[in-house]
Protein backbone atom coordinates (compact mmCIF):
# COMPACT_ATOMS: atom_id res chain seq x y z
CA UNK A 1 0.00 0.00 0.00
CA UNK A 2 0.87 3.55 -0.30
CA UNK A 3 -0.71 6.48 -1.13
CA UNK A 4 -0.75 9.50 -3.70
CA UNK A 5 -1.81 12.96 -3.96
CA UNK A 6 -4.75 13.37 -6.73
CA UNK A 7 -5.33 16.44 -8.75
CA UNK A 8 -7.48 18.35 -5.91
CA UNK A 9 -4.71 17.97 -3.94
CA UNK A 10 -6.24 15.32 -1.37
CA UNK A 11 -3.84 12.10 -0.36
CA UNK A 12 -5.73 9.07 -0.79
CA UNK A 13 -4.28 5.71 0.42
CA UNK A 14 -3.90 3.52 -2.62
CA UNK A 15 -3.27 -0.02 -2.99
CA UNK A 16 -0.79 -1.03 -6.16
CA UNK A 17 -1.97 -4.55 -7.82
CA UNK A 18 -0.14 -6.36 -10.83
CA UNK A 19 -3.13 -7.48 -13.27
CA UNK A 20 -2.31 -10.30 -15.77
CA UNK A 21 -1.67 -11.21 -18.45
CA UNK A 22 -3.74 -13.97 -18.12
CA UNK A 23 -4.32 -16.40 -20.03
CA UNK A 24 -7.83 -18.35 -20.73
CA UNK A 25 -6.87 -22.43 -20.39
CA UNK A 26 -10.40 -23.29 -19.78
CA UNK A 27 -14.04 -22.93 -21.07
CA UNK A 28 -16.38 -23.92 -18.97
CA UNK A 29 -19.79 -24.01 -20.70
CA UNK A 30 -23.53 -24.60 -19.86
CA UNK A 31 -23.60 -27.55 -22.00
CA UNK A 32 -20.50 -29.52 -20.48
CA UNK A 33 -20.07 -28.46 -17.01
CA UNK A 34 -23.71 -27.03 -16.18
CA UNK A 35 -22.18 -23.56 -15.46
CA UNK A 36 -20.30 -20.76 -17.40
CA UNK A 37 -17.07 -19.76 -16.82
CA UNK A 38 -13.24 -18.74 -17.89
CA UNK A 39 -9.81 -20.39 -16.07
CA UNK A 40 -7.86 -17.98 -16.33
CA UNK A 41 -3.67 -18.96 -15.86
CA UNK A 42 -1.57 -16.48 -14.05
CA UNK A 43 2.14 -16.38 -13.20
CA UNK A 44 5.15 -19.21 -13.73
CA UNK A 45 6.15 -22.03 -12.70
CA UNK A 46 8.38 -24.74 -13.84
CA UNK A 47 8.02 -27.80 -15.59
CA UNK A 48 10.27 -30.00 -12.90
CA UNK A 49 7.24 -28.18 -10.63
CA UNK A 50 4.57 -29.10 -12.87
CA UNK A 51 3.05 -32.63 -12.64
CA UNK A 52 2.19 -34.47 -15.86
CA UNK A 53 -1.58 -33.99 -15.70
CA UNK A 54 -1.46 -30.50 -15.39
CA UNK A 55 1.09 -30.22 -18.10
CA UNK A 56 -1.30 -31.87 -20.18
CA UNK A 57 -4.10 -29.71 -19.19
CA UNK A 58 -2.13 -25.95 -19.88
CA UNK A 59 -0.70 -27.92 -23.79
CA UNK A 60 -4.07 -27.13 -24.70
CA UNK A 61 -3.85 -23.14 -24.17
CA UNK A 62 -0.10 -23.27 -25.08
CA UNK A 63 3.31 -23.82 -24.09
CA UNK A 64 3.28 -22.17 -20.90
CA UNK A 65 2.88 -23.25 -17.15
CA UNK A 66 1.22 -21.19 -14.59
CA UNK A 67 1.43 -20.61 -11.33
CA UNK A 68 -1.80 -20.39 -10.45
CA UNK A 69 -4.97 -20.99 -12.21
CA UNK A 70 -8.40 -19.44 -10.98
CA UNK A 71 -12.04 -20.05 -12.38
CA UNK A 72 -13.99 -16.66 -13.05
CA UNK A 73 -17.99 -17.18 -13.68
CA UNK A 74 -18.31 -15.29 -16.94
CA UNK A 75 -22.07 -14.64 -19.21
CA UNK A 76 -21.05 -16.33 -21.96
CA UNK A 77 -17.49 -17.95 -22.41
CA UNK A 78 -18.24 -17.80 -26.21
CA UNK A 79 -17.00 -14.80 -26.32
CA UNK A 80 -13.42 -15.81 -25.38
CA UNK A 81 -11.03 -18.46 -27.24
CA UNK A 82 -8.38 -20.55 -25.42
CA UNK A 83 -4.87 -19.48 -25.12
CA UNK A 84 -6.52 -15.68 -25.62
CA UNK A 85 -4.58 -12.87 -23.13
CA UNK A 86 -6.97 -10.98 -20.37
CA UNK A 87 -5.29 -7.84 -19.48
CA UNK A 88 -6.23 -5.02 -17.63
CA UNK A 89 -7.56 -3.92 -20.46
CA UNK A 90 -11.21 -4.65 -19.03
CA UNK A 91 -10.79 -2.30 -16.36
CA UNK A 92 -11.41 1.52 -16.34
CA UNK A 93 -10.16 4.62 -14.18
CA UNK A 94 -12.92 5.60 -11.84
CA UNK A 95 -14.97 2.28 -12.60
CA UNK A 96 -15.44 0.19 -9.15
CA UNK A 97 -14.29 -3.26 -8.69
CA UNK A 98 -14.68 -6.30 -5.73
CA UNK A 99 -11.49 -7.55 -4.77
CA UNK A 100 -11.16 -11.21 -3.23
CA UNK A 101 -8.38 -12.70 -1.11
CA UNK A 102 -7.37 -14.55 1.24
CA UNK A 103 -6.73 -12.34 4.46
CA UNK A 104 -3.50 -12.13 6.65
CA UNK A 105 -3.48 -14.91 9.53
CA UNK A 106 -3.79 -13.83 12.68
CA UNK A 107 -4.15 -17.56 14.44
CA UNK A 108 -5.76 -18.33 17.60
CA UNK A 109 -7.20 -14.63 18.80
CA UNK A 110 -9.10 -13.60 21.32
CA UNK A 111 -12.53 -11.43 21.45
CA UNK A 112 -11.15 -7.77 21.31
CA UNK A 113 -8.60 -8.67 18.10
CA UNK A 114 -11.16 -10.88 16.26
CA UNK A 115 -14.57 -9.05 17.22
CA UNK A 116 -13.42 -5.64 18.62
CA UNK A 117 -14.57 -6.20 21.95
CA UNK A 118 -14.24 -3.61 24.12
CA UNK A 119 -12.25 -5.35 27.22
CA UNK A 120 -11.98 -5.14 30.81
CA UNK A 121 -10.35 -2.12 32.92
CA UNK A 122 -6.59 -2.62 32.75
CA UNK A 123 -6.31 -1.81 36.34
CA UNK A 124 -7.89 -0.75 39.42
CA UNK A 125 -8.09 -4.10 40.93
CA UNK A 126 -9.62 -6.02 37.60
CA UNK A 127 -8.73 -8.87 36.55
CA UNK A 128 -10.73 -9.11 33.81
CA UNK A 129 -8.36 -7.80 31.25
CA UNK A 130 -9.27 -9.01 28.09
CA UNK A 131 -11.53 -12.01 28.67
CA UNK A 132 -15.08 -12.55 27.06
CA UNK A 133 -16.97 -12.19 29.75
CA UNK A 134 -20.21 -13.64 30.36
CA UNK A 135 -21.60 -16.29 27.27
CA UNK A 136 -24.87 -16.41 27.89
CA UNK A 137 -27.46 -16.66 30.27
CA UNK A 138 -27.92 -19.52 32.89
CA UNK A 139 -30.26 -22.46 33.11
CA UNK A 140 -32.73 -20.67 30.66
CA UNK A 141 -31.58 -21.34 27.80
CA UNK A 142 -28.80 -24.05 29.67
CA UNK A 143 -26.84 -23.66 26.12
CA UNK A 144 -24.78 -21.22 24.13
CA UNK A 145 -26.49 -19.22 21.26
CA UNK A 146 -25.15 -20.55 17.87
CA UNK A 147 -22.99 -18.08 16.52
CA UNK A 148 -21.83 -16.70 19.61
CA UNK A 149 -18.35 -14.09 19.36
CA UNK A 150 -15.95 -16.22 20.89
CA UNK A 151 -12.01 -16.41 20.63
CA UNK A 152 -10.69 -19.26 17.31
CA UNK A 153 -9.54 -18.55 14.44
CA UNK A 154 -8.66 -15.29 12.83
CA UNK A 155 -7.93 -14.34 9.51
CA UNK A 156 -6.08 -16.76 6.80
CA UNK A 157 -10.03 -16.97 5.44
CA UNK A 158 -11.19 -15.95 2.27
CA UNK A 159 -12.65 -12.58 2.21
CA UNK A 160 -14.29 -9.87 -0.52
CA UNK A 161 -13.92 -5.97 -0.04
CA UNK A 162 -16.70 -4.39 -2.73
CA UNK A 163 -17.02 -1.39 -4.52
CA UNK A 164 -13.45 -0.44 -4.63
CA UNK A 165 -12.62 2.46 -7.06
CA UNK A 166 -9.90 2.25 -9.48
CA UNK A 167 -8.00 5.42 -8.99
CA UNK A 168 -4.65 4.83 -11.44
CA UNK A 169 -3.74 2.17 -14.88
CA UNK A 170 -0.56 1.67 -16.20
CA UNK A 171 -0.75 -0.65 -18.80
CA UNK A 172 3.07 -0.13 -19.68
CA UNK A 173 3.36 -1.96 -15.95
CA UNK A 174 0.02 -3.84 -15.59
CA UNK A 175 -0.70 -2.40 -12.66
CA UNK A 176 -3.52 -0.81 -11.25
CA UNK A 177 -4.03 1.11 -8.33
CA UNK A 178 -7.52 0.76 -6.20
CA UNK A 179 -8.81 2.95 -3.31
CA UNK A 180 -7.95 1.61 -0.29
CA UNK A 181 -6.77 -1.88 1.20
CA UNK A 182 -7.61 -5.59 -0.09
CA UNK A 183 -7.37 -8.66 1.27
CA UNK A 184 -4.32 -10.35 2.00
CA UNK A 185 -0.46 -10.05 2.28
CA UNK A 186 2.00 -8.00 0.38
CA UNK A 187 2.46 -10.45 -2.93
CA UNK A 188 -0.98 -12.23 -2.10
CA UNK A 189 -3.09 -13.02 -4.79
CA UNK A 190 -6.13 -11.74 -5.45
CA UNK A 191 -9.44 -11.66 -7.94
CA UNK A 192 -10.67 -8.74 -9.20
CA UNK A 193 -14.04 -8.47 -10.40
CA UNK A 194 -16.80 -6.61 -11.59
CA UNK A 195 -19.11 -4.87 -8.60
CA UNK A 196 -21.74 -7.74 -7.59
CA UNK A 197 -23.94 -4.41 -5.84
CA UNK A 198 -23.17 -1.47 -8.08
CA UNK A 199 -23.57 1.53 -6.02
CA UNK B 1 9.00 -3.88 -3.83
CA UNK B 2 11.04 -1.78 -5.97
CA UNK B 3 8.12 -0.76 -7.95
CA UNK B 4 6.02 0.03 -5.16
CA UNK B 5 9.15 2.50 -4.31
CA UNK B 6 9.31 4.45 -8.48
CA UNK B 7 5.63 4.65 -7.88
CA UNK B 8 5.98 6.69 -4.47
CA UNK B 9 9.23 8.35 -6.01
CA UNK B 10 6.82 10.22 -9.04
CA UNK B 11 4.42 11.75 -6.34
CA UNK B 12 7.30 12.58 -3.98
CA UNK B 13 8.22 16.34 -3.69
CA UNK B 14 12.49 16.12 -4.02
CA UNK B 15 12.85 19.42 -4.96
CA UNK B 16 12.27 20.65 -1.16
CA UNK B 17 15.51 21.33 0.65
CA UNK B 18 16.14 18.95 3.27
CA UNK B 19 15.65 20.18 6.66
CA UNK B 20 15.25 18.95 10.47
CA UNK B 21 13.36 18.95 13.69
CA UNK B 22 14.87 22.41 15.66
CA UNK B 23 14.92 24.29 12.18
CA UNK B 24 13.35 27.63 11.77
CA UNK B 25 11.42 27.34 8.62
CA UNK B 26 9.25 29.47 5.70
CA UNK B 27 6.09 27.27 4.45
CA UNK B 28 4.97 28.88 1.41
CA UNK B 29 1.71 27.42 0.99
CA UNK B 30 -0.85 27.66 -1.85
CA UNK B 31 -4.45 28.70 -0.31
CA UNK B 32 -7.48 28.49 -3.47
CA UNK B 33 -10.02 30.93 -2.66
CA UNK B 34 -12.53 30.29 -4.90
CA UNK B 35 -11.09 30.64 -8.55
CA UNK B 36 -8.36 32.49 -6.97
CA UNK B 37 -4.97 31.06 -5.59
CA UNK B 38 -2.70 33.03 -3.67
CA UNK B 39 0.28 32.03 -1.24
CA UNK B 40 0.47 32.40 2.87
CA UNK B 41 4.00 31.88 4.64
CA UNK B 42 3.58 30.35 7.52
CA UNK B 43 7.05 30.77 10.11
CA UNK B 44 7.74 28.47 12.89
CA UNK B 45 10.03 25.82 14.19
CA UNK B 46 10.00 22.14 12.62
CA UNK B 47 9.12 19.92 16.06
CA UNK B 48 8.72 16.82 14.42
CA UNK B 49 9.09 14.94 11.12
CA UNK B 50 7.50 11.45 10.82
CA UNK B 51 6.38 8.90 8.31
CA UNK B 52 8.20 7.86 5.27
CA UNK B 53 7.80 7.60 0.91
CA UNK B 54 4.38 9.58 0.33
CA UNK B 55 3.12 9.42 3.43
CA UNK B 56 5.28 11.74 5.58
CA UNK B 57 4.56 14.80 7.47
CA UNK B 58 6.22 17.23 9.29
CA UNK B 59 4.59 19.21 12.21
CA UNK B 60 5.49 23.57 12.42
CA UNK B 61 4.89 25.38 15.35
CA UNK B 62 4.85 29.40 16.06
CA UNK B 63 3.58 31.32 18.48
CA UNK B 64 1.36 33.88 16.91
CA UNK B 65 -0.15 36.39 19.22
CA UNK B 66 0.91 34.70 22.68
CA UNK B 67 -0.95 31.24 20.98
CA UNK B 68 1.21 28.49 20.10
CA UNK B 69 -0.22 27.09 16.69
CA UNK B 70 0.76 23.96 15.06
CA UNK B 71 0.43 23.28 11.80
CA UNK B 72 1.00 19.82 10.28
CA UNK B 73 2.18 19.24 6.49
CA UNK B 74 2.12 16.41 4.53
CA UNK B 75 6.13 16.61 3.26
CA UNK B 76 5.05 15.80 0.07
CA UNK B 77 2.16 17.78 -0.81
CA UNK B 78 1.38 19.35 -3.90
CA UNK B 79 -0.51 22.36 -1.59
CA UNK B 80 3.72 23.42 -0.39
CA UNK B 81 4.62 26.18 -3.19
CA UNK B 82 8.30 26.11 -1.84
CA UNK B 83 9.91 25.79 1.93
CA UNK B 84 12.60 28.05 3.18
CA UNK B 85 15.15 27.50 6.10
CA UNK B 86 15.42 30.19 8.16
CA UNK B 87 17.97 28.85 10.53
CA UNK B 88 19.03 25.54 11.36
CA UNK B 89 18.95 24.56 15.00
CA UNK B 90 20.71 22.30 17.19
CA UNK B 91 18.94 19.99 19.11
CA UNK B 92 19.36 16.85 20.58
CA UNK B 93 16.06 14.83 20.25
CA UNK B 94 14.13 14.23 16.94
CA UNK B 95 11.01 14.99 18.28
CA UNK B 96 10.61 18.62 20.14
CA UNK B 97 7.69 18.72 21.73
CA UNK B 98 8.89 19.90 25.45
CA UNK B 99 8.94 23.29 23.21
CA UNK B 100 5.53 23.25 24.20
CA UNK B 101 5.73 24.02 27.53
CA UNK B 102 8.64 26.70 27.58
CA UNK B 103 7.99 29.99 26.89
CA UNK B 104 9.55 33.13 26.12
CA UNK B 105 13.81 33.07 26.76
CA UNK B 106 13.57 29.29 27.18
CA UNK B 107 12.13 28.71 24.39
CA UNK B 108 14.94 29.66 22.04
CA UNK B 109 16.69 27.14 20.10
CA UNK B 110 20.50 27.35 19.98
CA UNK B 111 21.52 28.00 15.87
CA UNK B 112 23.58 24.90 14.72
CA UNK B 113 27.37 26.21 13.83
CA UNK B 114 29.11 24.43 11.33
CA UNK B 115 32.59 24.69 11.77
Amino acid sequence: MTGLFTSQDRYIPVTVVKVGPCVVTQLKTMATDGYDAVQLGFGEKKKSRTNKPLQGHLKKSGESLYAILREVPVDDPGNVTLGQTVGLDIFQVGERVDVTGITKGRGFSGVIKRHGFHGGKKSHGSHSHRIPGSIGCSATPAKVIKGKKMPGQYGNERKTIRNLQIVDIRPEDNLIMIKGAIPGSRNGFVTIKKPKFAK
Amino acid sequence: MEILKQIERESMRLDLPHFAAGDTVKVYVKIKEGEKERIQIFQGVVISKRGGGTNATFTVRKVSYGIGVERIFPLHSPIINKIEVVTRGRVRRSKIYYLRKLRGKAARIKERRFT
